[in-house]
């Protein structure tokens, strides 16, 4: 069983801390991008040089961004149906759409849930107004409510809402704003990123002037959240996400699982058959026939590791026996003990994992742990 | 019986870095047509790629013009000077090989630190000196300014002297005339013993170590057996000639007067150094010619490979840079915190630098140094006195009688505006007053005694930003002097990193403590627990700062299953890592020894 992903790379407006690919939202131009992504689900002529004899079923669609909901209702169910018509797709699929408070209505959560969407997710950033404004969010907390209850409304229950931690002029108590919003409004699931401040963006020119929360500060909110949601029932399972049980975005798991996926669209990765390709940054290119191009090979035990270390669940050492049909790497272990006396990892006769104070560090916990 | 060679002029160019006598050199070279045109490189001489990014001259080299006037035929021996006061003794050699030197003045800037020093030195030699103000093609040149400096500073007629922009060739002929009719030819015996000048030895993996000389007196032709008369050593000369600009041209002999080369299948510089004099055996002088010395390095370091496996590679390329640097000195040394090593001596701060990045750039080699450190020497109690050029032979304190520290006979040329500016540089660095000169309405003569130890890490640097690039700076060593040492230590996390230990005058520690702790703390990344930075005299910890712990590092978002990135991102924490040194738990970058070395940078 595999995962979808269609990208949708267009927004209203780019935000200032956004370093993702995305252009500014034009209808003709949209509307022939949504041709072309027909065109490919249809004749997989794009990806064919990976994709030749791969038996496609999706048990995941996932609408990202880009603001997918910015091409609306209707083309978004055009998709669909193409794509239910071109592959197999199993009857409980998760079909995720990432949606702009700003640019959903009514109508629009109507004319997803016909066309199948069962989850949305919402970037919502903040409940601030205040902290939502310096984000670039165009919408206020009155119209998230609002999307929320249309989405209900329309028989979307399963959402999610992205937040963000570390913004300017957030403090714990802001953020305990932004959560209680989150549990009082129901949510099934919550995104919370912490802000990094990436190169060719304006807050990376912006940083010295930006009223960032230290760093401290912002690991203190991330530990905060943790413990919080968790008193709430809702549980973290991977670094940045967290889900009331069984609520879990199936289609992101795939990524941390090491399953497979196929992602159409200007940046969009694949992972099929061990190979890792993606399409290029350039939408007009992806309209006229560009082809996918081939990244990595994938699948290799230290890439499960990397990915299956990011959540909660870890690392369990006997799947990985029966995965790669070897002995779990010893020196691994050793290394692994080292931080657990930190308080940055647990580890016990089957299981690795890292703890909340881990995953912060993680990029350093990973990068030495996979050099064995 | 000497003999006037009157078909012969034996020359040097000297400035001041940068007035231009490469590139002089080359238009000399080009219209001689000792190089044709078409391969004509900017600057032919100056071989090394280091000495064409840098504008230096690092080694001396000699080339052989062949040019007529009125009907007769001349052979110019153009013998280059390197460009640096560590190279001091390289050029008094060259010079020691001329009748006459060519001083160009760049008439946009004047007369400068090393045109004076220069100038003194080829007096010291009795040459005769050819005035030549170049670069008159800028816009902002005064040759008529320049040429009265000349006679006020020098004493020379600046009124004669040819007005010529070497970069465009305009009236360099004038050049090779005034060399003609003003430097006079050299004299000699060729049949007196043979007396030969080394001013220069190069290796080459092919013929072994070409030796440049000046024949004073003799003649030496293939087959003779050549004597080194400082070192003793002889060997049998495979074949003398003459320089051409990029090639050599055998002979069947040299004779006084003539400058050339010899080869003889010798293994390494060191056995042919500058400065020596050539005999033969059949017929041996009775006497050197004048002035041999043994260059001494002055300034010292311990360079590591960054990668303990390429210590054997690092020993090699030492090796082969020193069959042609008789002035480089290493020998093996450990460090607790570096593992094994080489102590190397240079000659100066840009020595070091150079051969640095050679190793660096020629052999490819990944390195850690240590900070440069000079000789002190150490008198015990109990009457001993030790010469420490490594900071961990430093003894322990209580058996000290008391240290000295060289000291330097510094000598800085500034637009008088900077007088005070200067001054205060000079007194922070512990400088002694000792004169000052005014040699024109816009240039000041600053006479200091520097202690080699503050001009060794960034007093040309610091000068240099000061004073807006507009002073200059030439300095000779003068002796040793009673000075209060203390040795600092740097402890990581409580343990002494020993490569990291300096010995420094009294009244600077505490200063320099507080500087060195802000720094490391700054370039030492956080890591998951927290660093102590403390410097500490013996026992006594005088500054202290702390690295703090890191609490995040984290990749918060995978976007559109972009899996790579995040892989890329793990490899590359992992190569950074392999670029630093582990001592005990802590990790160092290379950066931060690199850091402390320049410490005034703001």
């Amino acid at each position: 069983m595999k995962g979808l992903y269609i990208h949708i790379p267009f927004c209203r407006s780019k935000c200032p801390y956004c370093d993702f690919y995305s252009l500014r939202y034009n209808e003709d131009f949209s509307k022939r991008y949504c041709g072309a992504l027909i065109d490919e689900i249809k004749s997989g002529g794009r990806t064919r040089d990976f994709t030749k004899n791969t038996d496609f079923e999706f048990d995941t669609v996932y609408f990202g961004g880009g603001t997918p909901s910015i091409i609306g209702g209707d083309n978004i169910s055009e998709i669909l149906k193409a794509v239910k018509s071109c592959y197999k797709i199993t009857a409980d699929a998760e079909i995720t759409a990432e949606c702009n408070p700003s640019s959903v209505s009514f109508d629009f959560f109507r004319k997803a849930a016909e066309a199948g969407v069962n989850r949305i997710s919402l970037g919502m950033q903040s409940a601030v107004d205040r902290e939502r404004k310096a984000l670039g969010r165009i919408a206020d907390k009155e119209k998230v409510k609002e999307a929320i209850k249309n989405s209900k409304d329309n028989g979307i229950t399963n959402i999610s809402l992205d937040i963000m931690l570390g913004v300017p002029n957030q403090t714990i108590k802001s953020l305990d704003e932004t959560i209680d919003f989150c549990i009082e409004s129901g949510v099934t699931h919550i995104s919370a990123y912490m802000l990094t401040i990436e190169e060719n963006t304006p807050f990376y020119k912006l940083q010295k002037k930006l009223p960032l929360p230290k760093e401290e500060e912002t690991c203190e909110m991330y530990l905060h959240t943790i413990d919080k949601l968790k008193e709430n029932g809702i549980f973290q399972y991977e670094i940045s996400n967290f889900a009331k049980p069984s609520f879990e975005s199936r289609h992101n798991l795939k990524y941390w699982n090491d399953k497979e996926y196929l992602g159409l669209g200007p940046s969009a990765h694949s992972f099929i058959g061990g190979r890792r390709f993606y399409f290029s940054s350039d939408t007009e290119a992806f309209v006229n026939g560009g082809k996918a191009v081939f990244e990595d090979f994938g699948g290799d035990e230290k890439e499960y590791l990397m990915l299956r270390l990011r959540l909660t669940a870890g690392v369990d050492i006997s799947k990985f026996k029966e995965k790669f049909g070897k002995d779990f790497p010893l020196k691994l272990k050793k290394k692994a003990i080292l931080f657990k006396d930190k308080g940055l990892l647990n580890i016990n006769d089957n299981n690795i994992s890292l703890t909340p104070k881990g995953f912060l560090v993680s990029n350093i916990i990973i990068s030495e742990l996979l050099s064995y | 019986m000497k003999v006037k060679k009157d078909n012969i002029r034996n020359f040097s160019i000297i400035a001041h870095i940068d007035h231009g006598k490469s590139t002089l050199a080359d238009r000399l070279l080009e219209i001689t047509n000792t190089v044709a045109k078409r391969d004509m490189q900017q600057q032919i001489l100056d071989d090394m790629d280091l000495e064409r990014e840098r504008g230096i001259t690092i080694k001396a080299h000699a080339v052989t013009l062949n040019y007529s006037l009125d009907g007769k035929d001349y052979e110019l021996n153009l013998i280059d000077t390197p460009g640096h006061v560590d190279f001091n003794y390289e050029v008094s050699r060259s010079l020691a090989a001329c009748e006459g030197a060519v001083l160009i003045v760049d008439s946009t800037q004047g007369i400068e630190a090393q045109t004076l020093a220069n100038t003194y030195l080829a007096l010291d030699h009795d040459l005769e000196l050819v005035p030549v103000i170049n670069k008159i093609d800028l816009p902002a040149a005064d040759p008529d300014t320049v040429a009265k400096d000349i006679e006020e500073i020098i004493g020379l007629d600046g009124s004669s002297a040819p007005r010529v922009s070497a970069k465009t060739g305009k009236n360099v002929e004038a050049v090779l005339e005034e060399i003609i009719n003003l430097v006079p030819c050299p004299e000699g015996d060729d049949d007196a013993p043979l007396k030969a000048l080394v001013f220069d030895s190069v290796y080459d993996n092919y013929k072994g170590v070409i030796v440049y000389v000046r024949i004073m007196d003799g003649k030496i032709k293939p087959g003779d057996t050549m004597r080194m008369m400082a070192t003793g050593a002889e060997f049998t000369v495979v074949e003398v000639g003459k320089m051409a600009a990029t090639s050599l041209t055998p002979t069947k002999m040299l004779c006084a007067g003539e400058v050339g080369y010899i080869t003889a299948s010798i293994k390494t510089v060191r056995d042919a150094r500058v400065g020596d004099t050539v005999t033969t055996a059949e017929n041996p002088a009775s006497e050197p010619l004048e002035g041999y010395k043994k260059v001494n390095p002055m300034v010292f370091c311990g360079i590591y490979p960054a990668d303990g496996a390429d210590y054997e590679a690092l020993k090699e390329a030492l090796e082969k840079l020193q069959l042609n640097d008789a002035a480089l000195s290493f020998e093996p040394e450990t460090s607790g915190a570096l593992g094994f090593g080489f102590r190397c001596g240079f000659l100066g701060l840009l020595h070091l630098e150079i051969i640095q990045e050679r190793l660096e750039r020629e052999y490819n080699l990944d390195l850690v140094s240590t900070v440069p450190s000079v000789i002190y020497k150490i008198h015990m109690r109990n009457g001993d006195v030790l010469e420490i050029d490594n900071p961990t032979k430093y003894p322990d304190p209580a058996e000290i009688d008391f240290s000295e520290e060289p000291v330097t006979d510094a000598h800085i040329f500034s637009p008088p505006e900077y007088v005070g500016t200067i001054m205060d540089l000079c007194q922070e660095r512990r400088g002694v007053y000792r004169g000052m000169n005014y040699i024109s309405s816009d240039r000041v003569e600053i006479t200091y005694d520097l202690p080699l130890n503050e001009i060794i890490y960034d007093f040309f640097d610091a000068l240099k930003s000061r004073t807006k690039g507009y002073a200059s700076f030439d300095y000779e060593l003068k002796g040793y002097a009673r000075s209060n040492l203390v040795k600092l230590d740097v402890l990581l996390n409580g343990s002494a990193v020993d490569a990291l230990s300096f010995i420094i005058h009294s009244d600077k520690a505490y200063g320099r403590a507080r500087k060195i702790a802000e720094k490391l703390k700054d370039n030492i990344p956080r890591q998951m627990f927290e660093i102590p930075v403390q410097i500490a005299i013996g026992g006594k910890i005088i500054a202290r700062e702390t690295v703090k712990a890191l609490r995040k590092d984290v990749l918060a978002k995978c976007y559109g299953g972009d899996i790579t990135r995040k892989k890329k991102l793990l490899e590359k924490q992992k190569e950074g890592k392999k670029r630093m040194r582990s001592f005990g738990t802590v990790e160092v970058p290379q950066e931060a020894f690199m850091a402390i070395l320049k410490l005034d940078e703001q």
